[in-house]
């Protein structure tokens, strides 16, 4: 009980951030599938925009002269937009590697290797 | 028996659906299953960005990742996961050197969220600039509360932004209301930072005008690069 009654601050939140940002890394490095190295990319936008959406809740900072306010708010808008830009493209990508290669293994696109 | 702070309490639970969900995203083999946790993790982020005050965040959060990004994404799961895609397992000794990089990192990031005592606990005051919108007189810059319909704006402002000072409680404000203002920022004027005396900080309160107009050809480049490269191509006949 004495663990829900204490308020929640700035530094829990960058902890929920850090801890969707490295799973999204280890993610990006690991998986075989190309589909699952998309997917840990959106994971690590994902804990960038809760580190941006934190920093600037007015609920959260008692700076106030220099709270970010409603840049935070926006950054993580583009940071939205561009994710899922980037996820089309990428998809549109691993798609046609499909098509043309009669696999999605990551490992097996080597034929540009040197 | 302390009372439960609700805010701490479904704080707990986003965070810990979603850092556990995006765990379970790295553990998983199988593609079809990473792809559903994914979609749990990033419902339970946009509950936290609701726990911290950005409601338009939190809405398009649902409306454009997990509603559209994901759901392209889950697309293109079903589009190849055929067989021996399903599930394709990772050789060890990557997992031993994912683990140390990520851990190291992980142990870094932690260290320093909590290094600055200012970000342990909620904001210390009521926060003044937040304060300060109450009390001012711009109908725009105020939080709606329709108990004040009958009288005049300016005045229920002012009674409801004269805070007795030193109350520690952020939470009792009142809902944010970031909508308008972003609307207003993307097109250039910054109706969130109408009080700033400052002339320093004055100078940069730019619009998001010209992000908003990039990112909007970004978007048609990208429409229109993507159906390029999904295009049904022509099967040579022999």
């Amino acid at each position: 009980m004495n663990l829900l009654s204490q308020p929640v601050g700035l530094s829990h939140y960058l902890v929920v951030g850090a801890v969707l940002f490295v799973a999204g890394v280890a993610c990006m490095a690991t998986k075989r599938n190309a589909l699952g190295v998309l997917l840990g990319i959106e994971l690590v936008l994902n804990g960038a925009n809760v580190n941006f959406v934190a920093f600037s809740s007015s609920w959260l900072r008692s700076d106030s002269q220099f709270a970010m306010g409603l840049e935070g708010h926006l950054v993580a808008l583009f940071v939205i937009v561009l994710a899922a830009a980037e996820a089309a493209v990428a998809l549109a990508i691993t798609l046609n590697f499909y098509n043309n290669h009669a696999t999605i293994d990551v490992d097996r696109a080597d034929e540009l290797q040197g | 028996m302390e009372p439960i702070n609700w805010h701490t309490f479904f704080f707990l639970l986003f965070s810990l659906v979603a850092c556990a969900f995006a765990v379970a995203v790295l553990i998983s083999t199988n593609i079809v299953r990473m792809a559903f946790y994914l979609t749990l993790s990033l419902g339970a982020t946009s509950g936290l960005f609701f726990l911290a005050g950005a409601d338009f965040v939190g809405a398009m959060q649902l409306l454009i990742y997990v509603g559209g990004t994901l759901v392209l994404l889950i697309f293109g799961v079903m589009l190849t996961a055929q067989g021996p895609f399903i599930s394709m397992k990772t050789a060890g000794g990557e997992w031993v050197l994912a683990t140390i990089v990520g851990g190291a990192l992980l142990a870094l990031l932690l260290q320093t969220a909590f290094s600055v005592n200012d970000w342990h606990g909620p904001a210390a005051a009521t926060p003044s600039h937040f304060g300060a919108r109450e009390a001012s007189s711009d109908p725009l810059t105020q939080p709606f509360t329709p108990a004040t319909e009958t009288a005049s704006v300016r005045t229920a402002s002012v009674t409801r932004g004269a805070k007795p000072a030193g109350e520690p409680s952020p939470w009792s404000e009142e809902a944010p209301r970031t909508a308008t203002r972003l609307g207003m920022g993307l097109l250039g004027a910054r109706v969130d930072l109408l009080e700033q005396h400052d002339d320093t900080l004055r100078h940069g309160m730019s619009g998001y005008l010209l992000p908003f107009e990039i990112v909007s050809v970004h978007l048609l480049v990208v429409l229109v690069g993507a159906a390029y490269l999904a295009r049904a191509k022509r099967r040579a006949r022999n």
